[in-house]
């Protein structure tokens, strides 16, 4: 579903990635794990298209993103969900209209069918009431619950997570990931979620890859990750050891 | 490396820095061209911003089109009197409120007021990822955000500025009332003849232009502002610093050319 080899991307002197390859296989859930400020909401940007890598190739759906035409790329984009470090709800808009944006833009749906969306959706993260507020009266867990709903609200094949647990009680941290693995299982979605969050980790991945120092260290299962040597891997999986 | 070398090397870097700046402003206003043609128009995005813009600036511009008005009459009434031209006082307010006044003041507080609106908006969209959200999905964010708040501000300004000469104008005449007994009638006659047709389009027409630096200034300091709160601050400062310099300067060379053409 997604490949991703040996991109590059530095910010003028400050390489970021360099050497960067991964695989997502359709219908997995990769959960990318490493410290703040690696590089993995670039990894994620640059795979959706938002940052341009100097070097390598990223393919999604058999198609290169690098160097993709905007009217293409757009066209590609139809299929994916993306959920924000901070959710990135329109603040200009209330619930409602956040939640319709992508219906109007990516799907052909009649007025009922939008609401009845809409409201199904708002169900699924339990903020119903909320749909005719404004984000600015929510809190940064319900914003989080809203902004992954309207990631997924158009059904995409591919979501991707920006730490969706990051800045969270450790319950309503809990709850999110749990309804991230429902709806892969509800829709079968191919899903990449980066956090440092390692129970979102455990609860979401079906394989782990560790980012440090600009590149993929180490890749496996959730079990693989516990008895790791590496000494990064080690300081997320054993804290007591490290 | 000595006190004055250094020295040389930053005035170098801050030049290149300027010259960069200048670039990819210019980068960035002809995308405006090149994209504000082309489908979708977004027009229910353009008719918010109308209202937004015409609301935010409508207070303050009118009271202060109407108090300029009325200083100006105060200032010309007794240097026209001194030259025994106490009666051209209406042409005179007339002449400078439509020619120049008016414009230039209008689009100098438009410019404090929506320029930095723009650039608090369009730059906190841009540090908390909704310009982001938005390219996911599908829509061309220069289009959606910069190509409609340049467009109302460049049909609004005119609007604005026409309303403004005319409460100027008015202001004028208060003060004459208060002072010296003279009829609205005789005023307003006064007025309306001594204005051609080359005062006023050009006055007005120049005011599109402010409205165009106002608009594309505001969201290109905004669309690059640097993330963090404090980005987002002194983008809309710097917008209001370089709106109202532009403005300044492309008068001075719309003055010009307005003279050389019709005189
Ligand atoms: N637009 C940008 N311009 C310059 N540097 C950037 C930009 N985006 C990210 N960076 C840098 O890239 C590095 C990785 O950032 P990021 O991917 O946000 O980290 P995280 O792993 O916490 O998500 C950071 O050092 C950041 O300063
Ligand atoms: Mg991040």
């Amino acid at each position: 579903m997604i490949d991703v080899k040996d991109i590059l991307i530095r910010f003028e002197d400050h390489v970021v990635l360099s050497g960067v390859s991964l695989h997502v296989p359709k219908g997995s859930a990769v959960v990318i794990l490493g410290r703040s400020g690696v590089g993995k909401s670039v990894l994620l940007k640059s795979i959706v298209g938002l940052l341009t890598p100097e070097k390598g190739s990223i393919r999604v759906m058999g198609q290169e993103v690098i160097g993709m035409k905007p009217a293409q790329l757009n066209k590609l984009r139809k299929h994916f969900g993306y959920v924000f470090q901070y959710a990135a709800l329109f603040d200009s808009m209330t619930v409602r209209e956040n939640l319709e944006f992508p219906l109007r833009r990516h799907a052909a749906l009649s007025e009922e069918e939008i609401t009845a969306r809409v409201e199904e959706q708002l169900k699924l993260v339990d903020l119903l009431d909320a749909i005719d507020k404004m984000p600015s009266e929510l809190s940064g867990g319900m914003k989080k619950r809203i902004g992954l709903a309207r990631a997924i609200i158009t059904r995409p094949d591919i979501v991707f997570y920006d730490e969706p647990t990051a800045g969270l009680d450790p319950v309503t941290a809990r709850e999110i990931s749990k309804l991230i693995h429902e709806l892969e299982g509800r829709f079968g979605t191919t899903s990449v979620t980066v956090t440092h969050d390692l129970e979102c980790a455990r609860i979401v991945a079906t394989r782990i890859c560790i980012l440090h120092d600009r590149r993929i260290v180490e890749e496996g299962t959730f079990d693989e990750m516990l008895r790791s040597e590496y000494p990064l891997t080690r300081a997320f999986f054993q804290p007591e050891i490290a | 490396m000595n006190g004055h070398s250094r020295g040389i090397d930053q005035f170098s870097a801050g030049m290149r820095k300027g010259f960069e700046d200048v670039y990819d402003l210019s980068v960035f206003t002809l995308r405006f061209f090149t994209s504000v043609f082309k489908a979708p128009f977004e027009l229910g995005e353009v008719r918010k911003h109308l209202d937004d813009l015409g609301a935010k600036s409508l207070p303050l511009v009118s009271m202060v089109g109407f108090i300029m008005g009325l200083i100006l009459a105060m200032q010309t009434r007794p240097t026209l009197d001194r030259f025994g031209a106490g009666s051209y006082l209406p042409a005179m307010i007339a002449l400078s409120i439509v020619r120049e006044l008016g414009p230039v003041i209008t689009a100098l507080i438009v410019a404090g007021r929506v320029s930095s609106g723009i650039a608090a908006e369009v730059g906190s969209m841009r540090v908390t990822e909704q310009i982001d959200a938005l390219e996911v999905n599908g829509v061309d964010p220069y289009k959606y955000l910069v190509v409609t708040r340049v467009v109302a501000c460049t049909i609004m300004m005119p609007l604005i500025t026409a309303y403004v000469d005319f409460l100027a104008i008015l202001g004028g005449y208060v003060a004459e009332t208060i002072t010296y007994t003279s009829s609205f009638q005789l005023y307003f006659t006064d007025v309306i003849n001594s204005l051609t047709f080359f005062d006023i389009i050009p006055g007005v027409a120049k005011t599109a232009v402010f409205g165009f630096i106002i608009g594309i200034i505001g969201s290109y300091k905004g669309f690059t502002a640097d993330s963090g709160t404090r980005g987002v601050g002194r983008a809309a400062t710097a917008a209001v610093v370089y709106a109202s310099l532009h403005i300044i300067f492309v008068d001075m060379i719309l003055v010009r050319l307005t003279l050389y053409i019709f005189g």
